[in-house]
């Protein structure tokens, strides 16, 4: 059906993931772009009514898959459902949460289906190509933008030949817009014993500790972050206490992460989360593009470093030169003071 | 019978290191401004199959790596840790490959390992970040796959139980084998050289490092087989070469931007009582803070 299909997650509550809402804002645009209309499929137990959840998004067609064994998931039967109704419905493009679901599922599809897969995209846009080597043209490819090597390039990609052209999203990257909340599609329910068999559950799930996400650095108005520069865990404290005291979040780099000063679920990047708060105070980034990436649409970026030439500067509406462990203190003094 | 775990592994250039020549004036990668290191993954990956090994009768680590002629150079840093064996695949034919391609070559090298009881890859490797290969060599070989390993609870001759780190917390699951994981890096470190293994293995060598070496080292060669790192080319894997490569990879890079930033009109500040005080005035002024 040439359409374009986004595979919705369900969270541990029983409703549709932010990152899946996003990308069906994301697919209803590049569904106009290329005239044709926006699916989702959805997999899972107990699901009643949850067509309502993604139809104000501009859905038009909802594939689900419902069997009190499709949750919580495992690879092998949603993979097969999904390689399967991609074989009947042929869509033009794909999109995951670049998620731990979506970054077990998504692979195995496109191998599968042998097609091309583009993970972690931060941008994606409907575009020409022409193949130099055989003169050949492509109209309305999807352009699949992500960082690369490392973060130091950005590359476009493109699955000329191959369908469906398959990409995985973080969470945050795109913006989540409702299209119009009385929209309505076409609900289609899965003969589920067509799409998989018994067999694909041998993976036992045993125990889920799973719980409720205690840092909310996504949601935050305000991010102090620190990168590798802040040196250790014990300085990180700094950055703590300043947060505490203006209500803000703390934030880390990838590198400041993989130190072991700051725990993986406050990392902002690329690999991390993506954040738009209205102040971000980066402290001792020197800011890779995986960094910025996930964090330069900050409404204001203040940096505070001791090189003036760190690439995070450039994007800052204030630079600070200088020490953090001697700045951030000074900054929670004058707060005090000034505040009162 | 023994107990095969394959180790798939990738030789990558240090990204997260990267200084300030890394990047050419014209734009490109200056690869050789970059060390070439283990993929970090991929070493928790090497030291959760020498756990399996520790535990299982029998056993033996072997690993596979697909690159040029240096990537030896992580399977002999395998066996100082180790791993039992190692292959090389390497073959101007693999050149440009994508991840699908990737898996293609690793699921066949995997085959002709066969019957292989575990394959444990990295989650991913620094350079791309993609975390595909291990599920698409997975599928490729048409057996379940656990992503995310973070610890080794149980295994043996049938099945095995790892703990998954995922987003909100963990997973616990138990799959029957033989079974494909990908290792997170909040698993366990890889565990050191080992001293004897590093005198036994330093003459390790694949076919073409051996070709420059004199007699002696031949004769060494000859009574000790263990020293003879396999290379395997598209030939030996019986590959169909139109799924290989740049021509076997659906994905095509359509242009690359050296990331260049446009200066904002950034004030600059100095880390002084009087700079500062002033910023602090500011942004409570403005309702940025406060």
């Amino acid at each position: 059906m040439k359409n374009v299909i986004v595979y919705c997650e369900i969270t541990e509550e029983g409703h549709v993931a932010d990152v899946s809402l996003e990308l069906l804002s994301k697919g209803r645009k590049l569904a106009n772009e290329i005239n044709t209309q926006l699916d989702a499929v959805i997999i899972g137990n107990n699901l009643k009514e949850i067509e309502k959840e993604v139809f104000p998004f501009g859905v038009d067609n909802i594939y689900i898959a419902e069997d009190k064994r499709l949750f919580p998931f495992s690879t092998l039967p949603h993979s097969n459902i999904v390689i399967n109704l991609f074989k009947e419905i042929e869509p033009e493009i794909a999109l995951f949460g670049a998620t731990s679901v979506g970054r077990d599922l998504a692979p195995r599809v496109a191998s599968a289906l042998r097609c091309g897969l583009t993970a972690d995209c931060t941008s994606l846009e409907i575009g020409s190509y022409e193949d130099n080597k055989s003169g050949q043209k492509y109209d309305k490819l999807l352009y699949q933008i992500r960082p690369a090597f490392g973060g130091n390039i950005i590359a476009t990609i493109i699955n000329p030949k191959t369908r469906p052209q398959m990409a995985t999203v973080r969470e945050g990257v795109m913006k989540k817009e409702i299209v119009a909340t009385s929209y309505k599609g076409k609900v289609i329910t899965l003969d589920i014993k067509k799409y998989f068999v018994d067999t694909d559950f041998v993976v036992e799930i045993i125990d889920r500790q799973i719980e409720a996400q205690k840092v909310n650095i996504k949601g935050a108005q305000i991010i102090v972050a620190g990168g590798y520069g802040i040196g250790s865990k014990e300085n990180f404290n700094a950055l703590y206490e300043f947060a505490d005291a203006i209500g803000a979040e703390v934030g880390a780099t990838r590198a400041a992460v993989d130190a072991g000063f700051a725990p993986h679920e406050r990392q902002v990047g690329q690999t991390g989360v993506t954040v738009r708060p209205k102040l971000y105070i980066a402290c001792g980034i020197s800011g890779a593009v995986q960094h910025r990436a996930g964090m330069d649409q900050s409404s204001k970026i203040i940096s505070i470093n001791t090189d003036p030439e760190a690439p995070i500067n450039a994007i800052a509406d204030y630079v600070i030169i200088g020490n953090v462990m001697e700045v951030l203190p000074k900054m929670l003094n004058f707060y005090r003071k000034n505040s009162k | 019978m023994s107990f095969r775990i394959v180790v798939l592994a990738k030789q990558v250039p240090d990204t997260r290191n990267v200084g300030k020549d890394a990047m050419k004036a014209d734009g490109t990668v200056n690869r050789a401004a970059l060390p070439a290191i283990f993929n970090p993954e991929d070493l928790n990956a090497l030291e959760m199959a020498l756990q399996m090994k520790d535990k299982m009768k029998d056993a033996e680590v072997i690993i596979v790596t697909m690159g040029p002629a240096r990537a030896s150079e992580i399977i002999r840093e395998a066996m100082y840790r180790g791993a039992d064996a190692g292959y090389l695949l390497t073959d101007g034919k693999f050149a440009g490959s994508d991840t699908l391609a990737t898996s293609y070559a690793l699921s066949l090298a995997v085959k002709k390992l066969f019957p292989c009881d575990v394959i444990i890859a990295g989650r991913q490797a620094i350079d791309g970040d993609t975390a595909q290969v291990g599920p698409q060599t997975a599928e490729k070989l048409n057996i379940p796959q656990i992503t995310y390993a973070e610890e080794l609870l149980d295994i043996n001759k049938s099945s095995l139980t790892i703990k998954r780190r995922l987003e909100g917390g963990t997973e616990t699951v138990k799959s029957s084998l033989p079974v494909l994981i990908t290792v997170h890096s909040s698993a366990p470190e890889c565990r050191p050289r080992n001293a004897k293994l590093t005198m036994k293995y330093k003459h390790a060598k694949t076919v073409t490092e051996f070709q420059n070496e004199d007699s002696d080292y031949t004769l060494m060669r000859d009574t000790r087989p263990y020293l003879c790192i396999s290379e395997w080319t598209v030939a030996n894997l019986d590959a169909d070469e139109k799924l290989l490569g740049l021509g076997g990879s659906p994905t095509k890079v359509k242009n690359i931007e050296n990331v260049v930033l446009t200066h904002k009109d950034a004030s600059i500040l100095s880390s002084s009582d009087k700079d500062i005080d002033l910023l602090m005035k500011e942004l409570i002024a403005s309702h940025v803070i406060g």
